[in-house]
C-alpha cells in the first residue's frame, strides 16, 4: 500500500496548495468588489469625481485579483473529479448541487455584469452603472454562500442518509443542507474576512504610495481618502470577524470537538467543576508532542477559556485531545492504513489559530490607530511614517490571517474528509497515478508563483503611476453600421 | 431510464453545445492574435471583441462540470479522474488564458505585451484541441473497470480517430472565430479573415468526412444508430458547406457564424446521440457507465432542474442583452508606415 500513500499525501498536498492560492484572491476580489462598489456609490451621490478617479484606480487592482481568483477556481470544481473521484462518487448527490448552483446563480452574473462595468463607463449614466458593479459585488458575495454550503457540509454534514445498496451518500433534504448550522457561521465569518481583506489591501497601499509622495503632493488626499474608507470597511470587518469567530468556535465544541481540542491546546480533559477556581484555563502558548499527543509545554491563563467557550466566568468542560482520540475509536472503530488515528495535527492547529484570531486583533489595532492619525484634522498620518510602513506591510498580513483560518478549519477537519462518513485515504481517485499528482504539483506551484510574483509587479506599478496616470489613448474605435451587417455595403 | 434522467443527460448536452458556441468563438479569436492581427493596435482590438465578454462564456463549462458532477456524479468521477493529464492540460491553458488578458493591458513594452498575448494564442489552442480529445475518446470506448475507474495510457487518449477529433474541434473553432471577428471587426481585418476561410472551409469539409470514416472504425455509433448518425454527420458537412456557400457566394457575415456555431452544436449532438443510453463507453461494454447507473437520486435531480428552470432563463436574458450591449463593430486604428 506504499503507493498509496504517495497518491493521498500528493493529493492532499495539491488541495491545500490550490485552495490556499484562490484562497489569496477570493476574498480580496470579493472584498475590493464591495470597497469599489462602495467608492462608485458615493461618486453617484456626491458627484465628485475623486470618487470616480478612486473606483477606476482601485478597480484596476479589483479586476486583477478578479482574474486571478476566477482562473485558480476552475482548478476548485475540476480536482474534485480529478483527484478525489472516489469522493466524488459517494458524495456527488449532495455536493455537486451547491457547485452547480453556484455556476447557475453567481458565476454567470459576476462575470457578465463584471464585463458590462469595466467596459461601459463612458455608455451608461452613472446611476445604471453603478448597478453593473453591486450584481457583480453582491453575486460574488452569494457565490461564497454555495461553496461554503458545500464545505459546510464536509464539516458537518445534514440533509442526508446513507445509501447502503449503491455505498453512497444522498441528499434528502436540501433546505437542510442550506440551512446548516456550519454554514451560518462559516460564511458570516467568511464575507466579514473579506471586507478586512480588502480593506487592508487599499489601505497598506496608500500608506505606501504615501510613503513616496510629498507632503502637499495633490494625489495625498487621493490616498487618505481611500484609506478612510477601506479601514471603515476593514474595521466593521474585523468586529463582524470578531463576533462571528467567537459563536464558530463556540459551536465547534459540539460539532467537532477534537478540532476544538486542538485549536485550545486541551490534551487532557478539562472539567471545570474539579479545579479548584471552577474555571477553565485558557493556553496561551501549548507544544504538543505529535508522537504522544501530550503537552510539553503550557503556558496557561485561568478563567479565559471558560469565558471563550463557556461564555461564563467559570464553569464547562473541555474534552481533550487523548479522550476525544478514544471516544472516536470505540465509535468509527481503530483505523488502520494511510490514517492511523483520530488525532489532527495539534502544533498547527494551535498555532495557525492563535495566528488568526491575535493576527486580527493586532488589525484592529492598527486600523483604530490610523483613523485616528488620519481624521480630518490631524496630520500624522503624514509626519509618523514609521506607521506608514506598519500599515503598508499590513497589505499583506489579511492573507496569513485567512490561510491560518482556513488552515485551522480544513486541518482540524482530519482524518475526516466528511465529518464522521468518509476519511481522507477512502476519498481519493485510486486510477491517477503518482506521477500525474506528482507533475500537476509541480506545475501548478511554478505557475502560483509566477502568477503571485506578476500580481504583486503589477500591482507595484499600478500604485507607482497613480490615479492620474495618463490613460493610453483608446487605440480603437466603434462603429455602429449594423445595416451592413451583411456586409454588401462594406464592400463599396 | 427515468424521465428526469433522460432531460438531465439532454441539459449537460445543451450546456456543452452552449459552451462550444459560446466559447468557441473565443477560441478561435485567441489563435487569431498571431494568425490575422498583424500589430499590437489589430489585437486590441481583437480582444476588445471577447473582452467583456469572454468570461461570461467560459462559465458555460464550469456549468457543464458542476451540472454533471449533480446530476451525473459517477460519470463526472470517471471522465475527470481518468482524462487526469488532458484536463490538466485544459485547466492549466484556461488559466494562463484568463490572466493573460488581463495581464497584458499592464506591461510596459510591446515585447512584454506580447509574451501575454502568445499565452492566450497557444492556451486557445490547446483547450479545444484536448476537449475534442477528451469527447472522442470517450464515445470510443477506454479502459474502465468494474468499479467505473478509468486507467488508460496514452495511446487510449490519442488514436488516429482523437487526433482528429481534436483538429477538428480546433478548426471549426478557429472558423467559428473568424466569422465572429467578420462581424465584430471593422477595417482591414474583416476582410483579411475571408482569405483564410476560402482555404479553411474546404479542409474542414475533408476533416468532417475523414471523421466520419474513422467514427465508423472507432465507435459504434454506426452499426447501432445508422439513421439518426449519418443524418447528423450529413448536417454537420451540409452546415460547413453552407457557410462556406455564404461566405464566398453571397459574402454575408451573420449567417456564417450562426452556421459555424452549429457545426459545433450539431457535434455535440453526434456524440450524445451515440453515447446515449451511455454516459462514457468501455471497451468492455459490460462497464459502460450508463445515464441510469451514473445519475444522481430523483430528488437532487429534481430540485436541481426546478433550480435550472428558474435560473437558465433568466441568465440567457442578461447574457444575450450584454451580447446587445457589446454590438458595435471595433475598429483599429491604421498604421502609417
Amino acid at each position: 500500500m506504499q503507493t498509496l500513500v504517495g497518491i493521498v499525501d500528493l493529493a492532499r498536498f495539491q488541495f491545500a496548495m490550490t485552495t490556499i492560492f484562490h484562497f489569496f484572491f477570493v476574498p480580496m476580489s470579493i472584498g475590493l468588489g464591495v470597497v469599489v462598489a462602495t467608492m462608485e456609490t458615493l461618486y453617484v451621490i456626491k458627484k465628485d469625481e475623486i470618487y470616480k478617479k478612486m473606483t477606476q484606480f482601485w478597480g484596476k487592482i479589483f479586476l486583477l485579483s478578479f482574474a486571478v481568483g476566477v482562473v485558480t477556481g476552475l482548478i476548485q470544481e475540476f480536482q474534485f473529479g480529478m483527484n478525489w473521484s472516489a469522493y466524488s462518487r459517494y458524495v456527488g448527490d449532495i455536493f455537486g448541487a451547491p457547485l452547480a448552483v453556484e455556476a447557475l446563480v453567481a458565476f454567470f452574473a459576476e462575470s457578465t455584469f463584471l464585463g458590462l462595468w469595466s467596459f461601459t463607463w463612458d455608455r451608461f449614466k452613472p446611476g445604471i452603472h453603478l448597478i453593473f458593479i453591486w450584481v457583480t459585488a453582491i453575486a460574488s458575495l452569494l457565490s461564497s454562500l454555495w461553496i461554503l454550503a458545500a464545505n459546510s457540509f464536509m464539516q458537518n454534514p445534514v440533509g442526508y442518509a446513507i445509501d447502503n445498496e449503491k455505498g453512497r451518500a444522498v441528499l434528502t433534504n436540501f433546505g437542510e443542507l442550506l440551512l446548516n448550522k456550519q454554514l451560518w457561521v462559516e460564511f458570516p465569518h467568511v464575507i466579514v474576512g473579506t471586507l478586512v481583506t480588502a480593506g487592508f489591501i487599499v489601505a497598506g497601499m496608500s500608506a505606501f504610495k504615501l510613503l513616496r509622495l510629498k507632503k502637499n503632493d495633490q494625489q495625498v488626499p487621493f490616498f487618505r481618502k481611500s484609506i478612510n474608507i477601506a479601514l471603515t470597511i476593514g474595521l466593521v470587518g474585523i468586529v463582524g470577524a470578531f463576533i462571528t469567530g467567537d459563536q464558530h468556535a463556540f459551536d465547534l465544541q459540539s460539532m467537532q470537538p477534537m478540532k476544538y481540542a486542538a485549536m485550545e491546546g486541551v490534551d487532557e480533559s478539562i472539567n471545570s467543576a474539579d479545579r479548584k477556581d471552577k474555571a477553565q484555563p485558557w493556553a496561551l502558548l501549548s507544544v504538543t508532542n505529535p508522537k504522544t499527543h501530550k503537552s510539553i509545554a503550557k503556558i496557561e491563563i485561568p478563567y479565559v477559556l471558560s469565558i471563550l467557550g463557556n461564555h461564563s466566568l467559570t464553569g464547562g468542560n473541555t474534552k481533550g485531545t487523548l479522550e476525544l482520540n478514544k471516544e472516536f475509536e470505540k465509535e468509527y472503530g481503530k483505523p488502520s492504513g494511510y490514517v492511523k488515528d483520530y488525532y489532527v495535527p495539534e502544533n498547527t492547529l494551535f498555532f495557525a489559530f492563535r495566528i488568526m484570531a491575535m493576527g486580527a486583533g493586532l488589525l484592529a489595532l492598527v486600523a483604530l490607530v490610523a483613523l485616528w492619525f488620519n481624521r480630518k484634522k490631524s496630520n500624522l498620518i503624514l509626519t509618523q511614517r514609521w506607521f506608514l510602513w506598519v500599515l503598508g506591510v499590513m497589505t499583506f498580513f489579511p492573507f496569513v490571517v485567512n490561510t491560518s483560518g482556513w488552515i485551522v478549519t480544513e486541518l482540524g477537519r482530519y482524518p475526516w474528509v466528511v465529518y464522521g462518513l468518509m476519511t481522507v485515504a477512502d476519498a481519493v481517485s485510486p486510477n491517477v497515478s503518482a506521477a500525474s499528482l506528482l507533475t500537476s504539483n509541480i506545475l501548478y506551484f511554478l505557475t502560483f508563483s509566477t502568477l503571485g510574483g506578476v500580481m504583486i509587479w503589477i500591482s507595484r506599478r499600478v500604485l507607482i503611476a497613480g490615479p492620474d496616470a495618463p490613460e493610453e489613448e483608446e487605440a480603437t474605435t466603434e462603429r455602429d453600421p449594423y445595416d451592413d451587417l451583411t456586409g454588401k455595403e462594406a464592400k463599396a | 431510464m427515468s424521465e428526469l434522467q433522460f432531460i438531465w443527460f439532454l441539459l449537460i448536452a445543451v450546456l456543452w453545445a452552449g459552451y462550444l458556441f459560446l466559447e468557441g468563438y473565443d477560441f478561435g479569436v485567441g489563435m487569431q492574435f498571431f494568425t490575422v492581427a498583424r500589430d499590437q493596435h489589430e489585437r486590441e482590438a481583437l480582444y476588445e471583441t471577447i473582452g467583456p465578454t469572454w468570461d461570461g462564456n467560459e462559465v458555460w463549462l464550469i456549468t457543464a462540470g458542476g451540472a454533471t458532477f449533480a446530476a451525473f456524479p459517477y460519470w463526472y468521477a470517471s471522465l475527470f479522474s481518468g482524462f487526469y493529464l488532458l484536463l490538466f492540460a485544459i485547466l492549466m491553458a484556461l488559466i494562463y488564458r484568463g490572466v493573460s488578458f488581463e495581464f497584458r493591458e499592464y506591461m510596459p513594452t510591446v515585447p512584454g505585451t506580447q509574451i501575454w498575448e502568445r499565452l492566450i494564442a497557444i492556451a486557445s489552442f490547446i483547450a479545444p484541441f484536448s476537449l475534442g480529445i477528451i469527447f472522442t475518446a470517450m464515445v470510443s470506448g477506454t479502459p474502465i473497470d468494474a468499479k467505473g475507474n478509468l486507467s488508460a495510457g496514452f495511446f487510449d487518449y490519442f488514436t488516429p480517430f482523437t487526433v482528429v477529433g481534436g483538429v477538428a474541434v480546433v478548426l471549426m473553432c478557429y472558423i467559428h472565430g473568424l466569422n465572429y471577428t467578420r462581424i465584430r471587426i471593422d477595417g482591414e481585418m474583416r476582410y483579411r479573415v475571408v482569405k483564410q476561410l476560402k482555404v479553411l472551409y474546404p479542409l474542414l469539409v475533408a476533416g468532417e468526412a475523414v471523421f466520419a470514416v474513422l467514427l465508423f472504425f472507432y465507435t459504434n455509433f454506426i452499426q447501432t444508430k445508422p439513421v439518426a448518425t449519418i443524418i447528423i454527420l450529413a448536417l454537420i458537412v451540409a452546415t460547413t458547406v453552407c457557410g462556406w456557400w455564404l461566405t464566398v457566394a453571397k459574402d454575408r457575415e451573420v449567417l456564417p457564424f450562426v452556421a459555424s456555431g452549429l457545426t459545433l452544436v450539431e457535434l455535440v449532438a453526434l456524440l450524445f446521440v451515440g453515447l446515449f443510453p451511455r454516459v462514457m463507453v468501455a471497451n468492455n461494454p459490460a462497464h459502460d457507465l450508463t445515464i441510469t447507473s451514473s445519475s444522481s437520486t430523483p430528488y437532487t435531480l429534481q430540485v436541481m432542474f426546478i433550480v435550472v428552470l428558474t435560473v437558465l432563463p433568466i441568465v440567457l436574458a442578461y447574457q444575450i442583452w450584454s451580447f446587445w450591449v457589446f454590438r458595435k463593430r471595433i475598429v483599429a486604428p491604421k498604421v502609417v508606415e
